[in-house]
């Protein structure tokens, strides 16, 4: 009785155990450290060597089309962030002025945040928006 | 005055489902059958209330009141009607009423049929599914009331609160008839949970621990089980005609809250056969069911407070408070029920062997388990992260797939080994029986798919090992049919049939199975997704693969609802015309800024989809950016997606009588012409 329970054990330590460093190494590639504009800046030249999602609502007018790159600048005065959007999927159509955007990329020396995926905002998350849009709905009256 | 009605009906409907509670604990208590009744019939009272607040929602939609915040927010008059109704859950307020109006409906189905039935444990099941309603009508009542007032107070004109002409609009991305659909059928799933959870706390109350509550709650575990999957499968088929990004599954938090409570739904769907056959993993079903449970309040909480992925995360939203309190609870008080009950819950057998039917499903199980983690995790380790080391950390589809490609590769293979191997232990002749056919010929299979040029290796195996069950199941058709056939003399495919109706749960089962066969395939072909992308003229044309897409035409459709530029393109499969697609771009006009969405336009295959996105406009309108993906397979998903339902469907049938079988051999006696036919 004894042996086979062991068995049950050792099949599913080896299971979890390979799960577990999968997950690991799926997590080391993939980490995404979350940042705002103004924590972005904070960390000064440790934001150089890290895979980064910052995000920040975007200024209104910034948004420039130059082909499949587009760049625009987020955050508030004074602290903004150029961002130049490379990815291979089109750009969410949510990326409008004023909307939240999350970019994920990496921190260019040149002061550049250069970003392969982009969000703005999700279907679901659209309560914020819409109690704003019931008061500017009101210039129209 | 329908605002007025559906408050009052949400005032009176939280008196009554707190009454409701107490009636029913009390009355037992009491042993006392009249308030017992009473309970009841405040539950059935319940479902009318909410009713009634629902269709004043409906209502309050039709005729566009705007007076109503919730209306104004998610409405304008210029919405197409059936775009009105979803938009009852197209926000907030509105999807919890509905998730709260769908519970009571069940409950009172519940109480309604099981009643006379399992009378000691009725009054604390109504107790229970109660307590849940006490919670979401609270909430309604208290922090997101659907009937609130708009209130606007516009400094330069008057003090005075005011109507606004039009509402804000439904959010274009919820203008889809996926949308109307996908919700109600996700929530029919999360709240069809609460049913196998009340019985499973009702028999820990009552010390009826034996499989009754598993067996009276199974046909519900099923349907809530194929709402949810029909849920999770609408949302990735709206995903994938809306979003276009070219994709169907993005470990979005939000869909990540469907998957959990289905992981652990589907984990418990296996273990109770467990305990049904051979009495053991008592403990563990109720771990089950709790787990699936809060699963699904959790969920509803990811889906609906933004604390993941949302820039303001708790601070947002005041429902946030109400469900991780309501989370604490009920998971604290059913664990300290569970615990105290343990010397009930003794198992009646033990493991016997590695190799049995048992063992498989416990592989099963930990794996689904440690799916769920996983996903769990990955899901919240930006909040967890936070909260222990101060920094937000998310991490990406890498993470997830890293964890569940291989777990939904060894569920796939325990699909096709599991269900043929012996319970207690499976002797080594009766694996060569049963698998060194179908592992040759999917191993044969595997070498002619990586000769032709399927040499990625998660989806090269994923392929291989659908083969391998495929032809296990078809197997125990033909295995079933033909012994069948040879005794009552019916033709192989009425064999098939009377064979699958009478034993609905074991085939209907397998039909299941065969819908992840087909779901798998799907799946793989997205390891070969190729896209390309150009701004294109009238004139111009763009090659992928075996397509070449030239575009014809460049206009701008104007509608009421919202204005687009449309683009035609024709579609060329080798050099032959083969379709007319139109991706468009709208801009909707209803609510603040315009903001254009894309309708991609898809010409879909058995082989393959053509998927053409309109991604924008170069300055001046001359020219379009088309994007095209090129996405193997995933028509099979949709296929794989309706087989689930007709298998469960089937697996809800109760199993046809013998007694219909004997009638039958003595038809067929009358007729021995057609057992020549139907044996040769």
């Amino acid at each position: 009785m004894k042996r086979k329970q062991l068995k049950f054990a050792v099949g599913s330590v080896v299971i979890v155990l390979t799960l577990s460093y999968l997950a690991y190494s799926g997590y080391q590639e993939s980490k995404t450290y979350y940042q705002t504009v103004p924590e972005l800046y904070a960390m000064k030249d440790n934001a150089y060597d890290k895979r980064l999602q910052v995000s920040g609502d975007v200024i209104p007018g910034s948004i420039k089309r130059d082909g499949k790159i587009v760049t625009f600048v987020i955050g508030a005065e004074p602290q903004t962030l150029q961002v130049k959007y490379v990815g291979k999927d089109p750009l969410p159509d949510t990326l409008i002025d004023r909307a939240t955007a999350m970019a994920t990329g990496r921190m260019g020396h040149d002061g550049v945040f250069v970003a392969d995926t982009m969000l703005a905002k999700c279907a679901s998350k659209y309560e914020k928006e819409a109690a704003a849009g019931v008061q500017i709905s009101k210039k129209s009256n | 005055m329908a605002a007025q009605l559906g408050q009052f009906a949400l005032a009176l409907a939280w008196v009554v489902t707190a009454y409701s509670v107490v009636a029913s604990i009390l009355g037992i208590r009491l042993k006392h059958d009249k308030l017992i009744a009473s309970g009841r019939n405040a539950a059935l009272g319940t479902a009318v209330c909410i009713t009634t607040a629902i269709i004043c929602l409906g209502y309050l939609f039709a005729v566009s009141d705007f007076s109503i915040k919730y209306i104004a927010a998610h409405s304008n008059r210029d919405l197409p009607f059936y775009f009105k109704v979803s938009s009852i859950w197209g926000g907030q307020e509105g999807s919890l009423l509905f998730w709260g109006w769908l519970l009571t409906v069940y409950s009172a189905l519940v109480i309604m049929q099981n009643w006379r039935k399992h009378s000691s444990m009725m009054p604390y099941v109504t107790a229970v599914l109660m307590l849940t309603s006490l919670f979401f009508t609270s909430m309604h009542l208290f922090a997101v009331n659907p009937f609130n007032q708009t209130v606007i107070v516009s400094a330069q004109t008057s003090p005075l609160p005011f109507v606004p002409r039009d509402g804000n609009g439904l959010n274009p991305l919820l203008q889809d008839a996926y949308m109307v659909i996908h919700p109600p059928m996700l929530y029919l799933g999360f709240v069809g949970f609460a049913v196998p959870f009340a019985f499973a706390m009702a028999a820990m109350v009552t010390r009826q621990l034996g499989d009754t509550w598993i067996r009276t709650t199974r046909r519900w575990t099923m349907v809530a089980w194929m709402f949810l999957s029909i849920g999770i499968l609408l949302g990735g088929k709206w995903a994938y005609h809306e979003l276009g990004w070219g994709g169907f599954w993005a470990w979005d938090p939000v869909e990540n809250a469907s998957l959990m409570p289905w992981l652990i739904g589907t984990a418990f769907l296996h273990s109770v056969m467990v305990q049904e056959k051979k009495g053991m993993l008592k403990v563990w079903n109720i771990v089950l069911v709790i787990m699936t449970y809060i699963m699904s309040i959790f969920g509803t909480f990811l889906t609906r407070s933004g604390v993941v992925n949302s820039v303001h995360a708790f601070a947002q939203s005041s429902i946030g408070g109400y469900f991780a309190a309501f989370i604490v609870i009920a998971l604290s008080a059913a664990l300290y029920l569970l615990f105290d009950r343990l010397p009930y819950l003794k198992s009646e057998n033990q493991m016997e062997s590695i190799v049995s039917r048992e063992s498989s499903f416990m592989f099963n199980n930990l794996v689904l388990l440690a799916a769920c983690f996983a996903v769990f995790w990955g899901t919240m380790f930006p909040v967890i992260s936070e909260a222990v080391k101060g920094v937000k950390i998310t991490v990406g589809a890498p993470f997830f797939n890293k964890v569940n490609v291989p777990i939904a590769i060894f569920l796939m293979f325990l699909t096709g080994v599991g269900p043929l191997l012996a319970w207690r232990k499976a002797s080594t002749n009766s694996l060569k029986r049963n698998f060194l056919g179908p592992a040759l010929i999917a191993l044969a299979a595997g070498v002619v798919l990586y000769a032709r040029g399927v040499q990625h290796f998660y989806a090269w195996l994923s392929l291989v090992m659908s083969i391998f069950v495929a032809i296990t199941i078809v197997r125990e058709f033909y295995k079933g049919a033909k012994a069948r056939s040879v005794g009552t003399g019916e033709t192989f495919i009425e064999a098939v049939v009377n064979l699958t109706l009478r034993n609905t749960r074991r085939y209907g089962g397998y039909i299941v199975h065969v819908a992840f066969v087909l779901l798998f395939i799907g799946w793989s072909g997205q390891a070969f997704t190729t896209d390309a992308s150009s701004e294109m003229g009238v004139g111009d044309t763009l090659s992928l693969r075996e397509y070449t897409l030239r575009m014809e035409k460049l206009g701008i459709e104007d509608t009421p609802n919202y204005s687009s530029d449309k683009a035609t393109v024709s579609l060329f499969a080798y050099g032959n015309k083969v379709a007319n697609l139109f991706p468009e771009r709208r801009v909707y006009k209803a609510g603040q800024e315009p903001q254009p969405t894309s309708e991609v336009a898809i010409y879909s295959t058995v082989r393959n989809d053509v998927y053409v996105v309109f991604a924008g406009a170069t300055p001046g309108g001359k020219k379009a950016v088309i994007q095209v993906f090129y996405n193997p397979l995933t028509m099979w998903v949709w296929i794989g997606g309706i087989v689930l339902v007709i298998g469960t469907l089937i697996a809800l049938l109760p199993n046809k009588k013998t007694p219909v079988r004997k009638r039958q051999q003595t038809e067929s006696k009358e007729e021995p012409k057609n057992v020549e036919t139907s044996v040769s």
